[in-house]
């Protein structure tokens, strides 16, 4: 039986959904919650706005076929799952494909400022895992215009009030109420296991206070902080999936790190030089003689060794990224070819990627943003000079694990209460945050899409759940929440006393380093089960000098440094997840490479590998699992549903090699040179 | 084996950063400003965010007193998220594109302080929320429809999305502001921000729908006839958008509005 209202509590109070983050997926989440009549809390550790999809440069994908080129959905849907190596649940990824022109459109009606055809058409780029112009761009900063064009929606839905049943307006109350500047702490589980809201902190007053909530959307984003400096923003610690999973909910396929080919080395952070360099005609070498000492512009073009050109003639400087970087670190590390710096004398490991064939207005048209940060923090003019770049950590493909409802065509069945669902019921993720979508490895300009499709699967699907619930969060015995309340609360004095009067206490920020250094050095490119196994001993180790760790700051006011103590004990969890996830993986597949196991073998691990928290310091690994939504009891296991393109060795030799579609389209036409000039 | 050490800090190149900084405990506490000096380890291509970063690692000031790490604002350090917006040198700029090497190639101090028009939170975090309340009331949105599938928008030429990209750049960091001499937590002026969105929205065709609300929302008391024409918002916007074109675009508009809208009534 649902409850009387669906706007209101039986004690008169407005009912939420709590949407946690506000990039891209948590944004469209927001929006689809209240076009269907939803009232959202959308919580967020920053102003949405600065959220890290403003990081997301090249564009993103949607087989409009504006080229005439033959693209399609279906040739989508399957150099998707080619590329996740076929990893990824294919119902859901051909939900994505098909919406994903539509998508396009709406982000268009919305007013983002995408590049244009002379017709006064959307214009579209290549991009990797694909022969076809597929990606919508609005130069190279199209994850700010994105989130920028959600924002404004949103903020427009901040404005607008809360009507009941019969469209009379509830005065005080908006649609959204926004929460900037907090940190989620922990979900809120009824005694049934349900999730009826959750508790966050303010960052500034330092408050601790509970939420109750409807459902709620984790919309948090990704770990790769977990590596110390990655291509992600700082806030990218992963604490909400961690404190989510410390609380039950499954993780799955936590070891398929993706490593983005092409970065800027730097102190505090790996800026990411996004692979639209590439699809815009950008080339990646190293000189053929390992003892050359001259700059790059010097070195006279057959005197180059085009690596990836020479490795993938079909699909050249845009094979995926999970295998430019593997070629980039064998030429670097193994071959030890990478350039030569005259600051330490020997060859370092960058590679150069080239532009300075292409016209300078044509780049600056389709390139400025990513071409201004290389001019900026390398301080080298890349219109003249090749850049050096060299891969870093980029995209989790794993993630809270979401369920989905197969539809008869073998779709996502859009409004079904199972999509986005994690095992605890009431409890959903979407973007980053989900494992959903990209497989082993996710294809470039997929994920600004799988953000915005998720958020329509999800928003539709907490409805459903919400409209059906027999009674309100608000309706719940008022214990229940403030018993989550003293628990956070205890947690973090917890973290504001412990050791501040011991000698030789850890400093968190430390810890981080050599946790950073650890996962880098060994979770990342190449991993070999011996390196695996120490990084879990490091991993033991470091969970007991996090206990002596002591926060540097006692301020009732933005303690930035216990918040952090916090995300470290949690990045320490995932750690662990992603660590013991790739040792157990004795295969190769996507981003996940053992070169002592080089082969795929689906026999063994065509399959989810998911986890579950079993205590602190130890991960159990489940093959099904049961969670009940509605009343109704869901099965599930790790199978992957590869019912609708059926799994084959992935190379990327050959043109066409990453969809029968696609390859029958090319009988007339040769794959692109990525060198011919614009 | 594994990723290489070229992307593992290589720590410290034997030199030091001398960092100056203004401290405050919180809002409305005058009485706890101070100034703090740090000596960091200097590393390879280091900008003025991971000179802050070292302190968290190591917390004690020159005069030999541990204290608690200087706070800020900081997300995607790559100039695109306008968070680690301060004072550097008194210039306000992004702490993450302000490279040491070029702020003190001999080792000089660099001075950091919190941006001075906006009420403190803590240190070098101050409050914004007033930048993106007037982007509510600028109605900084394209009145959607919805979210359904509607088809295509507009179709546009290369020349207006040339024109209107650069303007959406804004990442709502508040540069403008702070050099804004006619702009204050006292003044009403709404700043070139805002204006630059009205002129952006108004040159969307269906952002044009609405334009009139746009213009008579900056008609008023704050509104774009505020502006004293000093430039120095385009001056120190790091994405360089033509806040001053702006500004003059909106307040063509809206003389036209005052002049004519109401004659049309």
């Amino acid at each position: 039986m649902a409850a009387k209202s669906t706007i209101k509590s039986e004690g008169g109070k407005v009912r939420r959904v709590i949407v946690v983050g506000g990039g891209l997926a948590g944004l469209m989440t927001v929006i689809k919650l209240c076009e269907a009549k939803v009232p959202v809390d959308l919580i967020s550790l920053v102003p949405v706005k600065r959220s890290h999809s403003a990081c997301a440069q090249g564009g993103i994908n949607a087989s409009v076929n504006t080229k005439g080129e033959g693209d399609s959905p279906q040739v989508h849907l399957e150099e998707t799952a080619y590329g996740g190596d076929f990893l990824g649940n294919q119902p859901p990824i051909k939900g994505m494909a098909d919406a994903a022109p539509g998508i396009v459109y709406m982000l268009d009606r919305m007013g983002v400022p995408f590049n244009r055809t002379a017709e006064g058409l959307l214009d579209f780029r290549r991009f990797g895992g694909t022969l076809f112009h597929r990606t919508a761009f609005a130069g190279a900063t199209t994850g700010q215009q994105l989130l920028y064009a959600l924002d404004e929606q949103v903020r427009r839905w901040e404005t607008t009030d809360v009507t009941d049943e019969h469209g009379v307006s509830l005065p005080g109350e908006k649609m959204v109420r926004k929460f900037e500047f907090w940190d989620f702490l922990q979900a809120i589980i009824d005694d049934n296991g349900n999730c009826v809201g959750c508790v966050a902190q303010d960052l500034k007053s330092m408050h601790i206070k509970h939420f109750p909530g409807d459902a709620v959307v984790l919309a948090t984003g990704g770990c790769g902080i977990v590596f110390g400096r990655s291509t992600l923003s700082v806030i990218c610690t992963g604490t909400a999936a961690a404190a989510a999973y410390q609380q039950g909910a499954c993780y799955a396929n936590g070891e398929f790190i993706q490593v983005h080919p092409t970065a800027i080395p730097g102190a505090d952070k790996l800026r990411l030089i996004s692979e639209s360099a590439r699809g815009e005609g950008g080339r990646v070498w190293v000189p053929k003689d390992k003892n050359e000492k001259r700059e790059g512009r010097d070195v006279p073009e057959k005197e180059r060794d085009y690596l990836l050109e020479r490795m993938y003639p079909g699909y050249g400087n845009l094979v995926p990224r999970d295998i430019a970087s593997r070629a980039i670190f064998q030429t670097c590390f193994h071959e030890e070819r990478g350039i030569y710096s005259t600051i330490t004398g020997k060859n370092e490991d960058e590679v150069y990627l080239d532009l300075t064939h292409k016209d300078e207005k044509f780049l600056r048209g389709k390139l400025a943003g990513i071409l201004e940060i290389y001019e900026k923090f390398a301080g080298v003019d890349p219109y003249k000079n090749p850049m050096k770049v060299f891969p870093a950590v980029h995209y989790s493909m794993g993630g809270l694990w979401v369920d989905y409802e197969r539809d008869a065509k073998g779709s996502l069945r859009v409004g079904s209460p199972r999509n986005h669902s994690t095992n605890i019921p009431g409890l959903y993720a979407v973007g980053e945050v989900d494992y959903q979508y990209h497989g082993a490895n996710r294809l470039g300009a997929n994920s600004l899409l799988s953000c915005l499709w998720g958020g329509m699967a999800c928003g539709p699907a907490v409805a459903t759940y919400t409209r059906n619930l027999a009674k309100s969060a608000l309706d719940l015995p008022s214990s229940t929440f403030e018993k989550a309340e003293k628990r956070a609360l205890a947690d973090y004095e917890r973290i504001l006393k412990q050791n501040q009067d011991k000698k030789n206490a850890e400093n968190a920020y430390r810890l981080h380093q050599e946790l950073g250094d650890t996962m880098l050095r060994d979770v990342t490119i190449e991993r070999h089960n011996d390196q695996l196994e120490k990084v879990l001993t490091k991993l033991d180790e470091l969970d007991e000098r996090v206990k002596n760790v002591k926060s540097t700051d006692d301020s009732p006011r933005v303690n930035q440094g216990a918040q952090f103590v916090r995300h470290l004990e949690n990045m320490l969890v995932l750690a662990r997840v992603i660590a013991q996830g790739a040792k157990d993986r004795d295969e190769s597949r996507g981003a996940h490479y053992k070169p002592d196991f080089p082969k795929r073998n689906d026999e063994e691990f065509l399959r989810t590998t998911m986890a579950m928290h079993e205590k602190k310091g130890a991960v159990k690994y489940v093959r099904e699992l049961d969670y009940s939504l509605a009343g109704a009891n869901v099965h599930v296991t790790d199978a992957v549903d590869t019912t609708l393109v059926a799994p084959r060795t992935r190379s990327y030799e050959q043109a066409g090699a990453a969809s029968a579609a696609a390859a029958s389209k090319l009988d007339t036409k040769q794959p692109q040179s990525a060198g011919k000039s614009a | 084996m594994t990723m290489a050490e070229g992307t593992t800090a290589k720590e410290g190149t034997g030199k030091l950063v001398h960092l100056r900084i203004k401290r405050q405990d919180g809002p409305g506490k005058a009485d706890t400003i101070r100034w703090e000096e740090f000596n960091v380890p200097k590393l390879p291509q280091m900008n003025v965010n991971s000179a802050l970063q070292q302190i968290q690692k190591d917390p004690v000031t020159t005069a030999g007193k541990t204290v608690a790490p200087v706070v800020w604002e900081a997300a995607c350090l790559e100039e695109v998220c306008g968070s680690c917006t301060m004072l550097i040198n008194g210039k306000v700029r992004q702490a993450c594109s302000a490279l040491v090497d070029q702020l003190a190639p001999n080792g000089e101090v660099i001075t950091i302080e919190p941006m001075s028009k906006f009420p403190c939170e803590r240190d070098l975090i101050v409050d914004r929320s007033r930048m993106f309340e007037s982007l509510k009331q600028v109605k900084a949105w394209i009145e959607l429809d919805g979210t359904h599938e509607l088809g295509p928008g507009p179709r546009e030429s290369q020349e207006s999305q040339e024109e209107r990209y650069p303007l959406s750049r804004c990442m709502t960091c508040g540069c403008c502001l702070e050099a804004c001499p006619q702009y204050s937590d006292a003044s009403p002026f709404i700043g070139p921000a805002a204006l630059n969105q009205v002129r952006l929205f108004n040159l969307h065709p269906s952002g044009a729908m609405h334009k009139n609300a746009r213009l008579e929302s900056v008609m008023g008391e704050g509104g774009v006839a505020d502006c004293g024409k000093a430039q120095n918002c385009v001056e120190v916007c790091p994405k360089e958008i033509p806040l001053v074109d702006s500004i003059s675009v909106v307040a063509r508009e809206t003389t036209k509005r005052m002049l004519f809208g109401w004659l049309l009534k």
